[in-house]
């Protein structure tokens, strides 16, 4: 990971280094034939997604899709009842979790921070799986922390204590300490919902800059508009299948939002970007 | 390491921020040196003070002299009792500090979800139940090991959730503290009252027999509490966190509590109970350093000092008085405004 620039494009539909990816690519993770379930509530059966490299894979669907369920998988988070997760095409399960660690990445829904940690203490703690009992904080780690707050502008913030930020501050936070772990793959679990649109934004451009500079990022996102502007592959999901994958221009249109959401609506390019803009029709009454 | 020192220089000249981060360690390990010399003239203190008080040059005669009776209470009566206070202090300290991370609750402490009630049920079946064929300090272990792993057993549901471990803790508590009053009551006279003894906790009884075998194993908790730490700071961030990071949760999750465990029931194995050290130690050592989170080092050497202090509170202010009791009313104090605030915070 180099420098980020701040001038560096922020759509992630330009033709970067993801360039053209539909899914006949490359795959360094995969799942493959997974069926995914808590106890026996079973989510998703005999799913298969490959997640093009440098790609940046949106994972859509409504509520209870499958999605998240999906991301905790590719994560390690959660073990397929059958199937399994492939990482450069070994099974997941078979790697030393601090190995499977410096390749994938997880921004995680919740997480906690410990009272009176201060921001650089907190993304320090992303360097877990680069050091072991004998091997203890070196000038790559400190390298790594001050790269990672620097690419989400928190370093200014280093040490305040995370408890006193604000909302998108401490998102930012959590993000670097994921970008501190520097995984050529890197998961996000809904990394954008409990903030506003202003501080929405930022983020996705933040991460829109991690995958143009090579960094494969894979995303659940609620925000189909965002999903579709961000997105270079899309994966739309319902009860637990994938509906459609796909670039977005190609994929997205009024049918598949009516299939997948049973929203009813009109599918126009994007003032902005071109990508496909979903405006769900006024109600009849 | 000199390349990291190089550039973390380099960058406090760059940014006056890095400096102020600086401080704060540097804060941290003031707070831990000044409490580390608070453990050592402590300890001075503990020889040297009492009703036959001597002078530090004293008592190191007193040790090379072996048929004084300075070197009796030097060595037979102040060393262990001192060494113990130290020594189980930390213990029970980070047991707690361990418990109240994995719960992320101070009522967490193992005297608040039962394993000390437990280790007193234990070495009250092997007193007066088996009539005293098992040494006390075995019934006390069995029964600490026993409940924690009721407790855990009781609590578990795909992963531990710290509410539901002091829930169930304190509900397994009370049922305990039924059967030991029981047990007490069914005993004769003379029997229940040795036990009671033992229940306030005390470390009068210490001697060197006792002391050493339990050092040599807290000693050796403490080397796997060094190597587990960076393990506990990372479940301090949050199962999906730390499994991201590539730890294993559940077994690291399960050793913490083994050795957490493990410690409070070897010091409670030759002491008794001694209540709220566990609960109050890292509680006060979170504060003074301001975190992050529940600091070990900081939790083990005030745990130490407290109990030291309450133990020459209890020799020499108090006669009589168990440090036990010492513990539980100033304790039992701190644990009241514990609970009023954690209830106005919900």
């Amino acid at each position: 990971m180099t420098e980020i620039t701040a001038s560096a494009t922020a759509t992630g539909d330009t033709a970067g280094p993801g360039g053209a990816t539909t899914g006949s690519g490359a795959a360094r993770l995969q799942a493959r034939d997974v069926t995914l379930a808590y106890d026996r509530r079973v989510i998703a059966e005999n799913l298969a997604v490959d997640i093009p490299d440098r790609s940046f894979t949106v994972i859509v669907g409504p509520n209870a899709c499958g999605k998240s369920t999906l991301l905790r998988a590719l994560s390690r988070l959660l073990t397929p009842t059958s199937g399994q997760v492939v990482l450069d095409g070994k099974a997941i399960a078979g790697y030393a979790p601090k190995e499977a660690a410096r390749i994938v990445g997880l921004l995680p829904q919740s997480s906690t921070a410990p009272d009176g940690i201060t921001v650089s203490d907190l993304v320090s703690r992303g360097r877990y799986p680069h050091q072991g009992l004998f091997r203890q904080w070196t000038s790559a780690d400190e390298q790594a922390v001050e790269q990672a707050m620097a690419a989400t502008e928190v370093d200014a913030l280093a040490d305040r204590q995370v408890s006193e930020l604000s909302g998108g501050q401490r998102q930012r936070v959590w993000a670097a300490m994921a970008l501190a772990q520097q995984t050529p793959i890197l998961l996000l679990d809904e990394p954008t919902t409990f903030l506003d649109i202003a501080h929405q934004i930022e983020l996705l451009d933040l991460f829109a800059r991690l995958h143009h500079d090579g960094t494969t990022v894979v995303a659940v996102l609620h925000e189909l508009n965002q999903a579709a502007r961000y997105a270079t592959h899309l994966i739309a999901m319902k009860d637990g299948r994938v509906v459609a994958e796909g670039a977005p221009r190609e994929i997205v249109t009024a049918e598949l939002v009516e299939e997948v959401f049973g929203l009813a609506c009109v599918v126009i390019p994007d003032p902005e970007t071109g990508t496909p803009l979903v405006i769900p029709r006024a109600s009849r009454d | 390491m000199s390349a990291a020192t190089a550039s973390s220089r380099r960058d406090a000249d760059a940014r006056p921020a890095r400096r102020t981060g600086a401080r704060l360690r540097t804060r941290r390990r003031a707070i831990i040196l000044a409490l580390a010399a608070v453990v050592v003239v402590g300890f001075v203190l503990a020889i040297c003070l009492g009703r036959f008080q001597l002078t530090p040059l004293e008592v190191i005669q007193a040790i090379s002299d072996r048929e004084s009776f300075a070197h009796q209470v030097v060595v037979e009566w102040r060393m262990p009792r001192t060494i113990a206070a130290l020594a189980f202090g930390a213990a029970l300290a980070v047991s707690g500090a361990i418990f109240q991370t994995l719960s992320r609750n101070p009522l967490g402490s193992p005297d608040i979800i039962g394993f000390s009630t437990g280790s007193y049920t234990g070495a009250l079946i092997v007193t007066i139940v088996l009539g005293g064929l098992v040494p006390v300090e075995f019934g006390a272990l069995a029964g600490g090991l026993a409940t924690a792993l009721v407790v855990y057993a009781l609590a578990f549901r795909r992963g531990i959730d710290g509410f539901r471990l002091i829930i169930v803790g304190i509900g397994v508590t009370g049922v305990l503290a039924a059967i030991n009053v029981w047990i007490r009551l069914r005993a004769k006279a003379e029997v229940a009252m040795a036990a009671s003894v033992w229940g306030a906790g005390s470390l009068s009884t210490v001697d060197w027999a006792h002391l050493v075998p339990a050092v040599v194993i807290l000693a050796l908790l403490g080397v796997a509490v060094v190597m587990l730490a960076p393990r506990l700071r990372q479940l301090e961030l949050g199962d999906d966190s730390a499994r991201a990071h590539g730890l294993r949760v559940e077994p690291s999750r399960l050793a913490l509590v083994a050795v957490g465990v493990a410690l409070t029931a070897v010091a409670t194995a030759v002491t008794g109970p001694i209540a709220f050290i566990s609960l109050a130690a890292p509680q006060i050592a979170a504060r003074l350093t301001r975190g992050p989170g529940i600091p070990l080092a900081a939790s083990a050497l005030l745990g130490a000092a407290l109990l030291l202090g309450a133990d020459q509170l209890a020799q020499n202010a108090l006669p009589g008085v168990p440090v036990g009791v010492v513990t539980v009313c100033v304790g039992g104090g701190y644990l009241i405004w514990l609970l009023i605030r954690e209830a106005r915070r919900r």
